[in-house]
């Protein structure tokens, strides 16, 4: 009796695992990789904020792959071999597409056969430029420096400073979301776009750690994404 | 043998499907109308045939936060859901760019095949009109749905049919502009209204009260959106599919005004004031009272044995539960109760510490830390030591000795030894709050609007049959309030505040020098609490992405603000003194709290403004675009 029940199970689970082989094929195995970057430097973002849109034509309807954006600018999806057209939707993030110089198409074409590491070029409106940090241990304020320089200057996409922040947060995921504490400088009180200095006091953290976790964002006037120095560990 | 048996059964069978073919033609059967659905000609001849299709055209209504859906009212920060399988509403981030979708195209076609079929119809001249305009009273509805949540859409109204050519491409509309959709709500309305009855008494049936109302609503949004959309000018889509000019703001908000004040000078509907004595019993009587009602205008109606909802049963206080296991899913949040003002028109948040000393504040009783508020805040919101259906409610969260230590349990009424005794008693309330406890509170409040007490209401068998209303007077004056306001008509604008004050127990009557977008916004949070509006309003007003910005900020010390950060629910718990043979022994302090299931801040992204365009549907018709920064 016994034995019978196992020559059914047996059975069973052969046919299972035959026909699992048969019905399905191989999940997606290639990897494209990259950064989103200006200039070869990576534009750092907020996490779970900036995505783009992946289109695989020819498979009937279409619908986009969702990629996010990691804070430090780079990006992976893992993908079945084939087309690709890679698309930011309008106020993706802090920058616009660059357009293709010949087509005026921001579109890109992606041929993936193997693994793939690009880079994809952006126009930010701003980037965060020398972005310091350092502690004062007896009075645990973090002080940052930075400076702004304006990419997009030309008089119909240029946008305006909005604020400035400093965030300090427990992990290194640094924004508004997480900071324990922040200090946010608005446009009309930065003098020197060149020069900002910005100081945040360290909280008492429970349970006590002696690290936190930096980094400047900035906000950019009528554009719904930010974008921010490199993140920065302070230990003190 | 076999065989020859095979044979002759083969040729039974074959006389058998002779003698069916043959009577088929005989009988006419396939040509017999079907006995399980109406056709089109019994239809549109009876006129109570037809009422019935329009029965069901009056269900598919659709809703996003009711009665029927009330867990929805946990998405924001009006209330907690203290259900163990909602617990993820208040432990998300970002609001999927979905939320909201609408896209009932359906409805629409079902509508519009009624309009139709209605008009060739030969049904009697009163029922004729009235349905035709209710059609359009419901399709001006339908539009106004999908334009709020999704943006200028398709005007589409007429049936599309196919013809099977194998291109279907001339059925593929564009998107119109928001606009436009805007402005045809308001014409239909206008025809609409021509063919309804105005009869007050009719309230789940559309009138001309209904439809004015509705134009009310549908101008003040596409006002509002056309001036505060200039504050986020990168929620719009290139030809005004989303987003309105902002020279477009005042004729809207005239068109609003205008209509308000048709409605209220006809003098058929009224504020409900049947009980002046008590102004917080009042208010929640409004919502309950189905006899001779005269502020509802139109309403989603129930009736027992028939149609019930499970309001009441979910959202029951605990110890007065007629469910065992079901009750305390809403719990309306301190964000909310702090926001009613005190009588004296000045606002203030609950002292429970004083700030200088780091003292708590003792209340000798325990409902005393609310008394002298708005009458609107007892009318929607059970608070502590306040009853329902007759009995006081039991919240407490424990006792608190001298030296701060906390007594209290982790079960609804749970009794543990006090210090220096010997026989238990009890140490927290049998309605809670109990942190982490589903059904039963863990804000300190349960809700009052719309909670039926009425015996049995509470039983899931029976259900309540209290309505959702839709449009009410009481909406009507704050929009008027709200147009006057934007129109410059400071006057006029503290006219019907003060109309909607005074119901609420305010003595002191506004000036028109203290109307301010800030009163306009907070007089609409406290009023309509619970009634479906705050998503939409703050949407219109483009304060959501402020407002509900994913920062993880302390309850406000603003509650006067219209765009102070509220992303948490927060709570107020009651604690009892322990002191026994001490003066203090037995009064109460309280503490602010933050529900440790709480545990994410929400974040509105400008994406959310205009809710996505399921990309099959963009497939599908290739002349679409989707909304802006998803």
């Amino acid at each position: 009796m016994k034995s019978q029940v196992l020559l059914l199970l047996t059975i069973a689970l052969i046919a299972c695992d035959a026909s699992c082989k048969k019905d399905n094929y191989s999940p997606p195995d290639t990897y494209l990789k990259g950064r989103i970057v200006y200039e070869g430097e990576p534009i750092n973002v907020a996490y779970n904020d900036v995505t783009f849109q992946l289109w695989q034509p020819g498979w009937g309807k279409l619908t986009p792959i969702n990629v996010t954006v990691n804070q430090d600018g780079s990006y992976s999806a893992l993908l079945f071999k084939g087309n690709y057209k890679l698309v930011f939707p309008d106020g993706a993030g802090p920058f616009i597409p660059t357009k293709d110089k010949d087509t005026g198409n921001d579109t890109i074409y992606i041929n993936l056969q193997s693994n793939m590491q690009m880079d994809i070029d952006v126009l930010p409106y701003y980037m965060i430029r020398n972005a310091r940090f350092s502690v004062n241990t007896t009075d645990s304020i973090v002080s940052a420096s930075c400076s702004i320089e304006k990419i997009i200057t030309d008089s119909i996409l240029e946008k305006d400073i909005e604020y400035v922040s400093l965030y300090i947060s427990k992990t290194n995921w640094v924004d508004g979301r997480t900071s324990i504490n922040s200090v946010t400088l608005q446009k009309s009180e930065i003098n020197d776009i060149n020069n900002i200095e910005l100081k945040v006091k360290i909280p008492s953290i429970i349970p006590t750690q002696h690290y936190v976790f930096a980094r400047i964002g900035l906000k950019i006037k009528n554009v719904g994404k930010m974008i921010f120095s490199n993140v920065q560990e302070i230990d003190f | 043998m076999k065989i020859r048996y095979i044979h002759a059964t083969l040729g039974l069978i074959c006389i058998l499907i002779y003698n069916t073919l043959a009577s088929c033609t005989k009988d006419n059967l396939l040509n017999q109308n079907p006995t399980n659905i109406l056709l089109n000609d019994q239809v549109w001849t009876d006129p109570n045939l037809a009422f019935s299709v329009l029965g069901d055209l009056y269900d598919r209504v659709p809703e996003y936060q009711e009665l029927e859906q009330y867990w929805n009212f946990a998405d924001f920060d009006e209330a907690f859901p203290s259900n163990y399988g909602d617990y993820w509403r208040v432990q998300h981030q970002d609001y999927d760019y979905n939320w909201w979708s609408y896209w009932d195209y359906g409805y629409v076609r079902d509508i519009n095949l009624f309009i139709q079929k209605c008009r060739e119809s030969n049904l009697p001249t009163a029922d004729k009109s009235r349905f035709l305009a209710e059609a359009q009273f419901l399709r001006a509805n339908v539009y106004f749905e999908l334009v709020k949540r999704m943006g200028g859409v398709p005007l589409l109204l007429d049936t599309m049919e196919y013809n099977f050519s194998g291109d279907a491409s001339y059925l593929q509309h564009p998107r119109a502009k928001e606009s436009e959709v805007y402005d045809f709500i308001i014409n239909e309305l206008d025809s609409a209204s021509q063919g309804l009855p105005n009869d007050p008494s009719i309230k789940s049936r559309a009138t001309w009260g209904a439809a004015l109302a509705m134009k009310c609503r549908a101008a003040l949004f596409a006002g509002s959106i056309a001036k505060h959309g200039l504050t986020t000018p990168e929620v719009s889509l290139p030809g005004e599919v989303v987003g309105i000019p902002a020279s477009m703001a005042n004729r809207y908000y005239r068109i609003a005004l205008t209509a308000a004040e048709e409605l209220i000078n006809s003098g058929e509907y009224s504020l409900y004031m049947k009980h002046p004595e008590d102004l917080s019993t009042n208010f929640a009587d409004l919502f309950l009272d189905k006899n001779n009602n005269p502020e509802v205008i139109w309403v989603k109606d129930y009736k027992l044995r028939y149609r019930t909802t499970q309001f009441t049963v979910q959202n029951q206080p605990h110890s007065l539960t007629e469910e065992g296991a079901w009750s305390g899913f809403l719990n309306p949040s301190l964000n909310l109760v702090q926001s009613y003002e005190k009588l004296d028109n000045t606002f203030d948040t609950f002292a429970t510490k004083d700030p200088n000393t780091g003292q708590y504040f003792l209340y000798d009783n325990i409902n005393d830390i609310f008394k002298g508020r708005d009458a609107r805040l007892a009318g929607t919101v059970i608070l502590p030591g306040s009853q329902f259906k007759g009995r006081t409610v039991d919240i407490w969260a424990g006792y608190i000795t001298p030296d701060g230590t906390i007594i209290s349990g982790s079960s609804f009424g749970q009794q543990k030894v006090l210090p220096g005794e010997t026989n238990p008693s009890q140490v927290v309330g049998f309605d809670g709050p109990i942190d982490g406890l589903e059904h039963g509170t863990q804000t300190g409040f349960y809700i009052r609007k719309y909670l039926d007490p009425t015996p049995s209401a509470g039983q899931i068998g029976t259900g309540s049959d209290v309505w959702w209303i839709r449009y009410r007077y009481g909406e009507v004056l704050l929009n008027a309030a709200e147009a006057s306001y934007e129109l410059g008509l400071l006057d006029s604008a503290a006219y019907f505040l003060n109309q909607i004050r005074t119901r609420a127990g305010f003595k002191i009557p506004l000036k028109a020098s203290d109307i301010t977008f800030d009163r306009i916004v907070h007089e609409r949070k406290v009023e309509l609490a619970f009634e479906g509006q705050e998503l939409w309003d703050m949407k219109r007003w483009r304060l959501a992405h402020i407002v509900w910005n994913g920062e993880n900020v302390p309850l406000t010390d603003k509650p006067w603000k219209a765009d102070e950060p509220s992303t948490r629910i927060f709570g107020l718990w009651p604690y009892r003194i322990y002191d026994p043979g001490k003066p203090d022994d037995g009064k109460w302090i309280f503490k602010k709290v933050i529900p440790s299931v709480v545990n994410q801040a929400h974040r509105f992204r400008l994406g959310n403004y205009y809710s996505q365009i399921d990309p099959n549907v963009l497939a599908n018709n290739p002349k679409l675009i989707q909304n802006p920064n998803q």
